[in-house]
């Protein structure tokens, strides 16, 4: 390709450049451009090294973009010109204590599982306790009628989280100026007026795998989600993945679980379809996530972790969705099964990331999941 | 007063040289763009490759003052702002009240006391503002990715105008915008809003070179080859998936241990002795304190 010069008309060639940048993912929108031949324009726009830092410091966000950037630079302004720019930074680490959290987790021996415990004992249960324990794959039609009406009366919520304001009401900290204004009116002050932070629900996003060997659960799942729905229906955000991203909130607004899914059924392409995991999560932290909705919140990931393509993906954006979410929950169906491991490739890249691991394949599991879901 | 108005990159570089950190081109053209352009620089990197002594040296470079706001959990603003004077407001209420001049108590008099109350000699100035009305001035927000996600937000707004309302007392402009440098571990994503706003500088760990000029110039009378010595080991550390791989910082303090000890150069007891300056987590020690042979030998 024929390198663009990079004088004499430096708008032109940054123009140009940025719109490529965009095409492979960089934020270089048009407020950065401008910045970047603001930038340019203070500096010798001869010189490639100048250049070439003026676009990086003004079209990147982050470490992912640089070395993206360093590629297309060389690509666009021709190899002589990237001479001053040092290689590009590795991936940064982790959160190193959401490591140690996770491996401890996956490491416990199946046996000691509370779960495999209580199944035990459920034997000698009533019919309903036998219900609650009992696989859903596993269920008569009777039975999944019946456990799907638990499910409705389930109610997923995630608990609240301390804001940024204060609000009158009791509280530890003094209100001190509603002291000043009560004193020059009365004199001293009789009862001190106290502040509050003011709490707001925290929301939660759900995300479930609607592919192929997921296919068993996610009806299941789906009901679950419908029930968190109901709940709150302005705080919470359902995502199905697959082979692509569907985002279902507006489809599960509907009163009746089974005309939701019906609704949930027809906007799912993908359904039974392959997996993309990685691709999938990627598209709904660039779409949605990164915008506001995982921000914050409570984020469950309901998948069994078998991932067709490159599993580092799915590691960075689970990474990724670690970063912007409070809490991010792994849901499993499989893990209730005994003699579990994360064996799936796509499961152990993004364990190191994720808070807790829980399992879903039973009523009473989804029961437990709705508890840790409201005191994650 | 304004700040000092520097030619070109090399010049920033050098004046940042003369005052004892040693930048690397990128570094300098981002500092360079800052000042021209008014804008913050959002410095992000590893714990310990220099963020802050950035801001420091940005600080002795344009000879003005350092307001530095920590950022943590729950900050608001009445940390990053201003605040009223409680005390204070009480003692000028006291003293109205005793005033015999004051009157019997109005509904107008009471008004013109609750306005006396919120006069600028009550407000006290937090970091941000206090910069504003500083500057030029250089405004270290260290550690946003610390604070909720709301005081971005928040701060944003205040970045964009160069300018804090107080509701009582009006709108509190910057003459010159203060140099706003911004830093953040990364254990957090900041909203894109605010990055837009800022010129986006990653600070990566330094190489080699680099890295034994920086230590020379803090330890100016460690031996040479212990500073070679100390660098080379400390960038095989960082490629050596630490739970905390050592920033910069600690590889001055490894080569100032050292030095204090008496060593002309790393071996392995000394290395020991002092392992504790550069690797800060039990895990790391008793994994790097296994291969320590590897580490220091070739």
């Amino acid at each position: 390709m024929d390198h663009a010069p990079i004088a004499p008309d430096p708008v032109v060639a940054l123009t140009g450049f940025a719109r490529m940048l965009r095409s492979q993912g960089v934020p270089a929108d048009t407020s950065r451009l401008a910045a970047a031949v603001e930038a340019v324009a203070h500096l010798d726009a001869t010189d490639p090294t100048a250049v070439y830092w003026a676009g990086r410091l003004t079209l990147c966000a982050e470490p992912d973009d640089l070395a993206r950037y360093d590629t297309l630079f060389e690509e666009w302004f021709g190899p002589a010109a990237h001479a001053g720019g040092p290689p590009a930074p590795p991936p940064p680490p982790a959160r190193a204590g959401a490591i140690r959290v996770a491996l401890a987790s996956s490491q416990a021996p199946p046996g000691h599982d509370a779960q495999g415990d209580e199944d035990e004992l459920a034997v000698a249960a009533s019919e309903a306790e036998r219900l609650r324990h009992k696989d859903v794959t596993q269920l008569t039609t009777a039975e999944r009628a019946e456990v799907n009406r638990l499910v409705a009366l389930l109610a997923p919520r995630a608990g609240l989280r301390r804001t940024h304001r204060w609000q009158p009401g009791r509280g530890r900290r003094l209100d001190l100026q509603r002291t000043v204004r009560g004193m020059v009116r009365g004199g001293e002050p009789a009862r001190l007026p106290t502040l509050r932070r003011r709490v707001r629900a925290r929301r939660l996003v759900l995300l479930i795998d609607v592919s192929g060997s997921m296919a068993p659960y996610a009806d299941l799942m789906l009901r679950f989600a419908h029930a968190a729905m109901r709940v709150r229906p302005a705080g919470t955000e359902v995502f199905t993945v697959g082979t692509r991203l569907t985002r279902l909130t507006p489809h599960l607004r509907l009163r009746d679980p089974q005309e939701a899914l019906d609704a949930a059924g027809r906007a799912i392409p993908d359904w039974s379809g392959g997996t993309r995991l990685g691709e999938s999560l990627r598209a709904m932290l660039d779409l949605w996530g990164q915008r506001g909705a995982t921000r914050q919140a409570v984020t469950v990931l309901v998948s069994d972790g078998w991932e067709r393509g490159d599993v580092t993906l799915l590691g960075e954006q689970t990474a990724r969705l670690s970063r912007l979410s409070h809490r991010v929950l792994w849901v499993n169906p499989h893990r209730g099964r005994e003699g579990f491991a994360p064996v799936a490739a796509g499961m152990a890249a993004a364990l190191p990331h994720v808070d807790e691991l829980l399992a879903g394949h039973t009523f009473d599991a989804l029961q437990e999941l709705a508890e840790v879901i409201l005191h994650a | 007063m304004s700040f000092p108005d520097f030619a070109d990159p090399t010049a920033v570089a050098d004046a940042l040289e003369a005052a004892g950190y040693l930048p690397s081109p990128g570094i300098a053209t981002a500092v360079f763009l800052a000042m021209r352009m008014h804008r913050p620089l959002f410095v992000e990197g590893d714990p310990g490759v220099g963020k802050t002594a950035l801001a420091h040296a940005l600080t002795e470079i344009c000879g003005v003052r350092l307001l530095r706001l920590q950022c943590y959990e729950g900050i608001d603003a009445s940390q990053a702002l201003y605040d009223w004077d409680f005390p204070r407001q009480i003692l000028h209420l006291r003293a109205a009240g005793s005033d015999p001049a004051a009157g019997s108590g109005g509904a107008g008099d009471r008004g013109d006391l609750e306005a006396s109350l919120y006069d600028r000699r009550f407000l006290i100035a937090r970091p941000i503002l206090l910069a504003l009305e500083q500057s030029p001035a250089v405004l270290l927000i260290d550690e946003i990715d610390r604070a909720d996600d709301e005081f971005e937000a928040f701060l944003l707004e205040v970045l964009a105008e160069n300018a804090v309302t107080v509701p009582e007392i009006g709108t509190i402009a910057a003459d010159v915008p203060p140099l706003t440098v911004i830093t953040s571990n990364r254990t957090r994503e900041v909203h894109d809003a605010l990055k837009r706003r800022c010129l986006y500088l990653w600070l990566a760990h330094p190489d080699f070179d680099r890295e034994v000029a920086i230590v020379r110039s803090r330890v100016p009378d460690a031996a040479v080859r212990l500073v070679a010595d100390v660098a080379r080991t400390a960038g095989r550390l960082r490629t050596a998936d630490l739970l905390k791989p050592p920033g910069v910082a600690e590889t001055i303090d490894w080569a100032h241990a050292l030095h204090t000890l008496g060593a002309s150069r790393l071996d392995e007891d000394a290395a020991r002795a002092t392992l504790g300056a550069v690797v800060k987590y039990r895990e790391d020690f008793v994994r790097v304190e296994r291969s320590l042979g590897e580490l220091l030998g070739g």
